[in-house]
């Protein structure tokens, strides 16, 4: 195809850094409130480590959100069904995990995580055939049916796994901390926090520089345009629901190892977090969605150790702050 | 000549608000047909329901042949439609290039048609990385126009592409149609501006009401100044 290195370019709108400063400006304002050093790093990185983990189960919630206006608040199940499925795999290996090596305790984690993200799909394929396909563009009634495939899913896995909380320990190898000076930094933190990240960069190599995601982001935008140039984008929707739904499981079992323990009301909870971060974030945008994730995390890990009594709503008054800032996100994509 | 579009007693429905009521007239190939009307006829209402963006309610589409009103939209542009809304629907947050590559749908742009679309329209070609956000409205009109034309189609429809720009645009969009035509293209145009019908129409259609009032040649209504008083409320000329 033709490319135009000489091409002049229009003056660009100048970038909308403000949000990206955000977190920026949240943390070090942080510091003198905090006053030590130790701690404040310390809950600097479980905000980097919990952010990116909401930001991994919220990111196919925004794009379906985004894509098909489908609001779907049984979002949490493919997170407990990630966790309950990780189990399968990670009991019975329990032994290995035990064991202080990096590559052994990979085995074991891998084929979980493989697995847990192929459950959380299938699941999202039933639920968009079953509960979604009949609904399309009819909000309540979206809100209805995955709210009530939320509740079987959970007394699925009651029935299924029973209803106590299972224990789940940490590999070895991801156990303990880095030690600098008198300052701790959880291992299993920085990994999660690190496994985030990449999958925030290949989400957007995969919106900006593929077709697919050009797709993706122009059926955000407008899908009746991109019907009408041709695209059956009901199936792209589903592939993006797919996916979503996996990306939602993998958070699943991150969340479970991070506070070594699965229970079925887990997606529930979270799902309340997940729907905060959407809304700051802009509806469909994924930019938004990252620091949407990383804001909600930081006002729960400060404000808790600040505040303790405020946990309970901070982050509602975070996300009654941004609205009242920008109504409609911190990037608004859609024109909804 | 024969006919590449034909509706016959399509009827449509927007919930409760019955939008067309039995619209017949045909598209020939090789030709442009203009649809005119007044504003709220209900002509950008046939294009969305020959597209399928609204399903009809009763009737007929055939494409070439084919009956196209129970197919899905998608289905409906892959039979060889390329549509321009009303609203141009560039996708602003996409370049210039990423609105034409996603247009090309059968594989990658084809360099030669390409140099063939910046012939007619060369500020893409200066503007080609940048975001479609950020062009004029002229200039969306015709990424607009370009993206329908990014690979060969059997029919354009395109919905009043010299609304609200500037008359040197307005000039520079006929020309650029005109030479679509040339090309060999059947047409289906949407248009108030006199100037523009009157050039490029060869047949017409006129509506009222979501009814086809009159169908006749293009230059036996732009010669006839009472029909057009009488079809339009004001003469063709009054446009100009």
């Amino acid at each position: 195809m033709t490319e135009l290195a000489a091409s002049e370019r229009l003056p660009e709108p100048k970038r909308d850094i403000l949000p990206l400063l955000l977190p920026v400006i949240l943390a070090l304002l942080m510091l003198p409130l905090i006053g030590s050093p130790s701690s404040w790093i310390t809950l600097t990185v479980a905000s980097l480590a919990m952010g990116m983990m909401i930001f991994i189960m919220a990111s196919g919630l925004t794009l379906v959100f985004g894509l098909m206006d489908v609001l779907n608040f049984g979002h949490g199940a493919f997170i407990s069904v990630g966790a309950y499925v990780a189990t399968l795999v990670l009991l019975p290996l329990a032994a290995t995990g035990q064991v202080d090596s990096l590559w052994l305790n990979l085995a074991a984690l891998v084929p979980a995580i493989l697995l847990s993200m192929a459950a959380s799909a299938a699941l999202g394929l039933l639920v968009e055939r079953v509960l979604i396909l009949p609904v399309y563009g009819l909000h309540l009634k979206q809100i209805l049916m995955t709210m009530g495939g939320l509740i079987v899913t959970e007394q699925a896995l009651y029935a299924l796994w029973g209803p106590q909380i299972i224990p789940l320990p940490l590999p070895a190898s991801l156990r303990g901390s880095f030690i600098f000076g008198d300052v701790a930094i959880s291992k299993y933190r920085v990994a999660a926090a690190l496994l985030g990240l990449v999958i925030f960069i290949a989400i957007q190599l995969i919106l900006n520089r593929t077709k697919l995601g050009l797709l993706i982001r122009a059926g955000v935008e407008n899908r009746e345009m991109v019907e009408a140039l041709g695209y059956r984008i009901r199936r792209l929707f589903l592939g993006v629901f797919m996916a979503g739904s996996a990306l939602a499981g993998l958070g699943g079992i991150m969340w479970a190892l991070y506070r070594e323990q699965v229970h079925a009301s887990m997606g529930s909870d979270l799902t309340v977090l997940v729907f905060i971060v959407v809304i700051i974030g802009g509806l469909g945008s994924i930019g938004g969605c990252f620091i949407g994730a990383l804001l909600v995390a930081m006002v729960a890990n400060y404000g808790g150790f600040l505040v303790p009594k405020l946990a309970l709503v901070s982050n509602i008054l975070l996300m009654v702050a941004i609205l009242m800032w920008r109504p409609r996100g911190l990037y608004a994509v859609t024109s909804r | 000549m024969s006919d590449l579009l034909t509706l016959s007693g399509v009827h449509t429905h927007i919930g409760r608000y019955h939008i067309l009521h039995g619209v017949d007239f045909v598209v020939p190939a090789g030709q442009t047909t203009m649809l005119l009307g007044r504003n709220g006829a209900g002509k950008t209402s046939t294009l969305r329901t020959i597209m399928g963006l609204w399903q009809a309610s009763a009737g007929e589409i055939s494409l070439a042949g084919e009956h196209i009103e129970h197919l899905a939209t998608p289905d409906i542009a892959r039979r060889g439609i390329g549509y321009v809304p009303e609203s141009m629907a560039v996708f602003s947050d996409l370049s210039v290039k990423e609105n034409l590559v996603l247009a090309a749908r059968d594989g990658p742009l084809d360099d030669k048609r390409l140099d063939w679309i910046f012939g007619f329209f060369p500020a893409l070609r200066r503007f080609w990385l940048s975001r479609a956000g950020s062009l004029s409205g002229g200039q969306k009109q015709m990424l607009s126009i370009a993206r329908a034309i990014a690979e060969p189609r059997k029919l354009l429809l395109i919905d009043e592409p010299t609304k609200g720009l500037a008359p040197a645009i307005v000039m520079a969009l006929i020309e650029c149609l005109a030479e679509i035509k040339r090309g060999g293209a059947t047409i289906l145009l949407v248009e108030q501006n006199f100037h523009a019908a009157r050039q490029l129409g060869d047949t017409v259609a006129v509506m009222d009401n979501g009814r086809i009032v009159h169908r006749g040649a293009m230059s036996a209504l732009a010669a006839d100044v009472a029909l057009q008083e009488r079809l339009l409320g004001l003469s063709l000329e009054a446009h100009q």
